[in-house]
C-alpha cells in the first residue's frame, strides 16, 4: 500500500519549479528586449546587442553555479528560477543564428563568421571568469574566517 | 504591448527548454548534455522558419514575429547552458566533448536556421 503512494508523490507534477522556469523565463526574454535597443544605439549594423546580451548571461551563470555550490544547499526553486529561467529566457542562441544570417546576407562573411566565433570564445571564458572571480571571492572569505578564529 | 508578447512567448520558451530537457534526461543517461544542442537546433530552425517566411512575403504580422522570434524561440534556445556544459566538460579533463559540443551547436545551429529558411522559400515557392 505503502508502495502505491510512493509511486504517487514520485509522479506528481512539479508546478512550483514549472512556475518558476515560466516566471523566469519571462522576466529574461524582457530583459534582453528591454536592453537590445539601448545597447544597439551607437552601433552601425553589428549585432552587439545579441553579442553583450550572451556574454553577461554566461559571465552570470558561471558566477551563480559556483556560488550556489558555494552554499551549499539551496532553495530548490532557485536554480529552475535563476538558471534555466531568467539566464535561459536572457540569453539567446537564435538570434545569434539569425544575426550570422543577416551578416552573410549583407555580403559580409568576414563580420559573420569573426561574430559566430567572437560570440562563442568570449561566452565559455566568460563562463570560466564568472565561476573563478566568485570562487576566489569564497576562498578569501573563508581564509579571513579561519583567521578570525584561529585570533 | 509588445513586452507582453515577448514575456508570453519567452515563459512558454523556458518551459519548452525545460520539458525537452527532461525528456532527454531520461532517455540519455551519458555524460554529454544533449538538450542543449537539441532546444538550440531546434530553436535556430524555428527562427529561420518565420523569418523566412516574412521574408519571402508570407502572412506574418510584426506582432507574430514579436511573440515566435524574440520570444519563444529567444528562450526556447540558450547560451548561458551552453557556456556552463562546455566549461563543465572541459573541467572534466578530456576536451574533446568540450569540442564536439561546440561544433554540434554551432554547426548544427547553421545548417538548422539554413533548412528553416530553405523550407520557408520552398512553402511559399
Amino acid at each position: 500500500m505503502s508502495g502505491v503512494f510512493r509511486v504517487r508523490a514520485r509522479r506528481r507534477f512539479p508546478w512550483a519549479a514549472v512556475l518558476a522556469v515560466a516566471l523566469g523565463g519571462a522576466l529574461g526574454s524582457v530583459a534582453r528586449y528591454g536592453v537590445s535597443p539601448w545597447i544597439d544605439r551607437g552601433g552601425a549594423g553589428f549585432p552587439w546587442s545579441t553579442l553583450v546580451v550572451n556574454v553577461v548571461g554566461c559571465l552570470i551563470i558561471g558566477a551563480v553555479t559556483v556560488l550556489l555550490e558555494e552554499i551549499g544547499d539551496p532553495h530548490r526553486l532557485v536554480r529552475p528560477f535563476v538558471g534555466v529561467g531568467v539566464l535561459g529566457g536572457f540569453t539567446t542562441f537564435s538570434t545569434c543564428v539569425a544575426d550570422v544570417g543577416g551578416l552573410l546576407a549583407a555580403q559580409r562573411p568576414v563580420q559573420a563568421t569573426f561574430y559566430l566565433f567572437g560570440t562563442v570564445a568570449l561566452g565559455v571564458v566568460s563562463v570560466g571568469c564568472g565561476a573563478a572571480s566568485v570562487r576566489a571571492i569564497a576562498r578569501q572569505a573563508t581564509g579571513s574566517a579561519e583567521r578570525a578564529e584561529q585570533s | 504591448m509588445t513586452s507582453l508578447l515577448v514575456a508570453m512567448g519567452g515563459a512558454c520558451g523556458a518551459l519548452a527548454r525545460y520539458g525537452i530537457d527532461h525528456a532527454v534526461r531520461r532517455f540519455n543517461r551519458g555524460a554529454f548534455p544533449w538538450a542543449t544542442p537539441a532546444v538550440n537546433l531546434l530553436g535556430s530552425f524555428l527562427m529561420a522558419l518565420v523569418t523566412g517566411w516574412a521574408a519571402f512575403g508570407g502572412f506574418s504580422p510584426s506582432w507574430v514575429r514579436t511573440l515566435l522570434v524574440t520570444g519563444l524561440c529567444g528562450a526556447l534556445t540558450t547560451f548561458s547552458t551552453f557556456g556552463m556544459d562546455t566549461v563543465r566538460l572541459c573541467s572534466g579533463g578530456a576536451r574533446s566533448p568540450a569540442v564536439l559540443n561546440v561544433l554540434v551547436t554551432v554547426l548544427g545551429g547553421l545548417v538548422a536556421g539554413g533548412i528553416g529558411f530553405g523550407l520557408a522559400f520552398l512553402l511559399q515557392g
